[in-house]
């Protein structure tokens, strides 16, 4: 590694200023989702702790990938901590990008990390990335428009249930769409929605020897159920509506259901942003009776890139970040609705907690999905609505493009599926699999 | 005038611009030529060997190649012929006298002035948006169905996106070359009786010919690789994706730097070819 | 102009030309509007225009969320720097282009222009492990330079059509004069230039102020520009058109400003050699 002149300067420059000669500045990438702009209001308590100041870089999630992705894999050191999902964490870990997050403290207490985060978080039992939110995903509908249809909804439905309902509550002349789903291109957005929503119908990406199957039946099944349903009660321009686009619209009150990440929830119910903040319930993401529901789990989660200089003041940011403390610090300040949801067990067991009206089904979301056994049939993938190998990402994306054609109405189901199926296989064989 | 002296302080001149170019061109063009031939997947691990011309039989034996290189030529073409037909009959309006003239320039060329990041999420959102964007309103307001513009119409919104951004440029330098016209000559010619459009078409034209070559020139080299707009509209999808959003794609999405150089050096040849037919068709305006 | 014309063809052209310019122009001062409603006005149906409670909530909010005078500072220092750098280089090679043309004069020209056809994002990992080799990543020299190379091309060609048009009998008569070659470009040539170099200076630091690749994949926190402050904006979760549109307002408002202030500059000399 070369150091240079100005490395050198800036290094000189801080030491001369900070008084403690442990004090650091830590520059952190992060997504600009709410949890994590709230975060950066809190620095200064963090500041205040441990004398290191941070610098944030806040970007948008695509920017936040591409930016990350390259600085780590060419070890370009930008960054002290980088805030990345489940998908990146295990494969990171395990080309050794990644420092180990072992020999944390006492107080810090990883056991009382939700098992399901820290299993998605590690790599052959090492854990790589602390998570400071995880989400599964569910049901949010409206309760009155579901009393108007003379419906009621069950903790844990069918799709065919939601497809009925859906329909009777969309009223089309008022702009309420019975159901508001991810259509988005990306994998990340409508790829990760509409591959959840496969396993409850049987699909999986893979067979056991890395063999594309989009070429079965349950593929066409989800296709077509999805693009029935979002015709028939989704919203206009769908095909490019991802998580914001909907939660925007659910604020303002144009869906009955929407079907997506668990920390929705204390958004829409956030009578600030949301028009319709008391008329919010939730329930299990839907099923088909095979044995798999349509529910995902991630993780937004902080992990030290390999080789930084700084790893002694990451490791206490990231201690900061994701502590029961922090929990409390925000939950004293904005209440316990706001607080980050989904990473730690000892918050389900708090009785302030469990009168949020969102807690306990989001527990049970989470405890539903298992990513080492995602699929109806046997997959050699790990991963709900992603498939934890590198290649997955790229492939998705076009997957996912192909699917958003069909949305729009500018190819047929039948036409997307062999598509997504010729380019799945073509770039696993390029990559290796097969 | 040029003597011996003046030509070698005129080599030694141009040498530092010269030499710097050669070197940003060579340098990043032999690495990418270089990664075009290697096995590079920087998520397994870097370098991982010989590929020979792999990298260039996968890349353009993907589906998505031919497309992307006509939604390029589709998008730089639209852009073209929207920006230089409006932007000469801006620079005529511009060119007549009326009141506030300094304003409506302003008002005119103000676009070119928005980073296209910031353009492309503003027409996105505030727009285009079939719901809440102010054409869904304004469609609503007359009983019409709103059109969802980045997946029905997505060629032609970012077309539209694009040229707005262009325009102002478009219309600068053919207003530059329209105040330069002899008005004499022009009035002559009304005088005589000839028609706007044959004064439009054997006066203006032909003066404007230059400065047509100019836009085409300019902006075929930034439209060519244009990202942003593309990256935060549609993000590929709806058939938007040019080769340059490929080649993002593919080192990028996919982490795959050697097939993503290898559509690198792709895209040198298309710029290339199409830099040899600009040169064909408007090469002889330019006397440089 | 020499010809008469009556008022009514003046106020048709106006009321025509003002019509198109104030449809070119909405969408930003939508934008500038926006920026100054709450979330709630910026989705409200129908549309407000100018009638609702102006607010300046969405600055405050996005003041407090970033540090927006860093970014500012390193865009006109990015922007500035490589427009400059770009000028210093130029300057003198357009000079010898035009004065002293050789047959390859063109060929090089175009050629040099045909280095910016080269995609950015498939030299995307080339650069950035330069950038660390050389410890460039992140600090403004760094975009600077990257900046003023992708630009060179533009602003060379430019001031090469600007020297042209300028009369070889006045160099000759200051070289009889006795006028070192030095003095010749400074006291002679730029001079008559000034016109040409402020409208090059100009459009290469909007160029260089509304690059947004290099300029958001090359920095972290220190470096970054207001391409990087407008990408912590672009689609955060829940309503955001107002922050948004104040995000956008503050990332243009400087170079609209500026570039207001000098379009009679910018149409003036926006020629590119266009005009004999």
């Amino acid at each position: 590694m070369i150091y240079t002149v100005s490395r050198l300067m800036g290094a000189c420059a801080i030491a001369a200023l900070s008084t403690a000669a442990t004090a650091e500045t830590l520059t952190i990438a992060t997504v600009n989702n709410g949890d994590m702009i709230r975060m950066q209001g809190y620095t200064d308590n963090f500041t205040e702790k441990t004398g290191h100041t941070v610098e944030w870089v806040t970007l948008e999630e695509n920017v936040l990938r591409q930016r990350v992705t390259t600085d780590i894999s060419t070890k370009g050191g930008a960054f002290d901590i980088m805030t990345i999902g489940m998908y990146e964490t295990p494969i990171w870990g395990a080309n050794g990008w990644l420092v180990p997050l072992d020999g944390l403290s006492e107080e810090y207490d990883v056991g009382d990390i939700l098992p399901a985060m820290s299993g998605g978080l590690s790599h052959d039992g090492t854990l790589y990335a602390a998570p400071f939110y995880g989400e599964s995903s569910m049901i949010m509908y409206r309760t009155d428009l579901m009393e108007a249809a003379g419906m009621e909804m069950p903790d844990a439905p069918t799709w065919d249930f939601i497809g009925e309902a859906a329909r009777a509550m969309t009223d089309r002349d008022n702009e309420i769409n019975g159901i508001c789903l991810r259509g988005k291109a990306g994998w990340g957005e409508g790829g990760a929605f509409i591959t959840a929503m496969s396993n409850s119908f049987g699909a999986r990406w893979f067979d056991m020897d890395w063999n594309a199957q989009f070429d079965t039946q349950p593929w066409a099944d989800t296709l077509n159920f999805y693009v029935n349903l979002m015709n028939d009660a989704g919203p206009p321009g769908y095909a490019t509506n991802g998580f914001n686009e909907n939660l925007s619209l659910f604020q303002q009150g144009k869906c009955g259901m929407w079907i997506d990440a668990t920390v929705a929830a204390s958004f829409v119910t956030n009578p600030d942003d949301s028009t319709v903040a008391d008329k919010v319930g939730f329930a299990l993401a839907p099923d088909t009776g095979l044995g798999k529901r349509s529910n995902w789990l991630w993780a937004w989660a902080l992990a030290i890139p390999a080789g930084t200089q700084k790893e002694d003041a990451a490791k206490e940011f990231i201690e900061w970040a994701t502590s029961k403390e922090y929990i409390e610090l925000v939950a004293e300040n904005e209440g316990w609705a706001n607080v980050p949801p989904g990473a730690r067990a000892s918050l389900y067991e708090n009785p302030n907690y469990q009168e949020v009206p969102f807690a306990q089904k989001t527990l049970d979301s989470i405890l539903s999905a298992d990513p080492n056994d995602s699929t109806v049939e046997p997959s050699p993938y790990v991963g709900i609505q992603f498939a934890a190998i590198p290649e997955f990402a790229g492939i998705a994306t076009e997957v996912s493009q192909e699917f958003s054609a069909v949305y729009a109405g500018q190819q047929t189901v039948e036409e997307a599926l062999a598509k997504a199926q010729a380019l799945t296989n073509d770039a696993m064989e390029a990559a290796g699999y097969r | 005038m040029a003597t011996q002296q003046s030509r070698s302080a005129a080599r030694l001149m141009m040498a530092p611009a010269v030499i710097l170019l050669l070197g940003w061109m060579l340098v990043p063009l032999t690495m990418t030529l270089w990664f075009s031939f290697r096995k590079y997947l920087p998520l397994r691990g870097g370098d991982l060997g010989w590929a020979g011309f792999d990298n260039y039989t996968r890349f353009i034996g993907s589906s998505a190649f031919w497309p992307s290189v006509q939604a390029t030529l589709v998008i730089v073409g639209g852009v073209l012929i929207i920006t230089i037909v409006l932007g000469i009959i801006l620079a005529l309006l511009l060119d007549q006298p009326m009141w506030g003239q300094g304003i409506v320039r302003i008002l005119v060329i103000a676009p070119f002035f928005v980073m296209p990041t910031v353009s492309a999420l503003v027409w996105k959102n505030m727009f285009m948006d079939p719901v809440n964007g102010l054409f869904a309103y304004v469609w609503k307001f007359f009983g019409a169905t709103p059109v969802e513009w980045l997946s029905q119409a997505s060629m032609q919104s970012i077309v539209m996106i694009v040229s707005w951004q262009w325009l102002p440029f478009a219309t600068l330098i053919l207003l530059t070359a329209v105040q330069s016209l002899d008005s004499e000559q022009l009035e002559a010619a009304e005088m005589d009786g000839a028609s706007f459009m044959s004064r439009f078409w054997y006066l203006i034209l032909p003066h404007l010919a230059r400065a047509i070559t100019i836009v085409v020139l300019i902006q075929t080299i930034f439209l060519l690789s244009i990202f942003a707009e593309i990256f935060v509209t549609t993000g590929g999808a709806f058939g938007t994706k040019t080769l340059s959003y490929l080649i993002f794609q593919r080192v990028l999405e996919s982490q795959n730097v050697g097939l993503g150089s290898a559509g690198g050096v792709y895209a040198i040849i298309l710029a290339n070819i199409v830099a040899i037919f600009l040169m064909r068709i408007v090469g002889k305006n330019l006397d440089a | 102009m020499a010809r008469a014309v009556t008022n009514n063809r003046k106020a048709l052209n106006t009321a025509i030309a003002w019509s198109i310019g104030l449809v070119i122009f909405f969408p930003i001062l939508w934008t500038i509007l926006t920026s100054f409603k709450t979330e709630a006005q910026a989705i409200s149906n129908p549309p407000v225009f100018l009638f609702f409670d102006w607010t300046l909530e969405n600055y405050a909010v996005v003041q407090e969320r970033s540090n927006y005078m860093r970014f500012l500072w390193n865009s006109v220092f990015i922007a500035g720097g490589s427009t400059i750098l770009g000028l210093i280089i130029a300057v003198p090679a357009a000079w010898s282009m035009a004065f002293v043309p050789s047959r390859r004069t063109k060929d090089i020209l175009l050629w040099m222009l045909s280095t910016k056809m080269l995609p950015a994002v498939g030299v995307l990992y080339p650069i950035y492990l330069l950038f660390i080799k050389m410890g460039l990543l992140d600090t403004r020299l760094g975009l600077t330079i990257v900046l003023m190379l992708i630009n060179l091309p533009i602003i060379i060609w430019m001031l090469y059509t600007y020297f042209k048009e300028i009369p070889g009998e006045i160099l000759e008569a200051a070289r009889m004069d006795g006028a070192s070659l030095p003095k010749e470009i400074i006291y002679v040539l730029t001079p008559m230039a000034v016109p040409g170099i402020a409208s090059t200076l100009l459009l290469n630091f909007i160029l260089a102020w509304n690059e947004a690749f290099w300029t958001l994949n090359l920095t972290a926190a220190k470096a970054a520009p207001l391409t990087a402050f407008i990408a912590s904006y672009s689609s955060p979760e829940g309503l955001f058109y107002a922050k948004l549109s104040a995000a956008s307002t503050m990332a243009i408002a400087p170079i609209l400003i500026m570039g207001w202030f000098s379009q009679k500059q910018l149409v003036r000399g926006l020629t590119f050699g266009a005009v004999k």
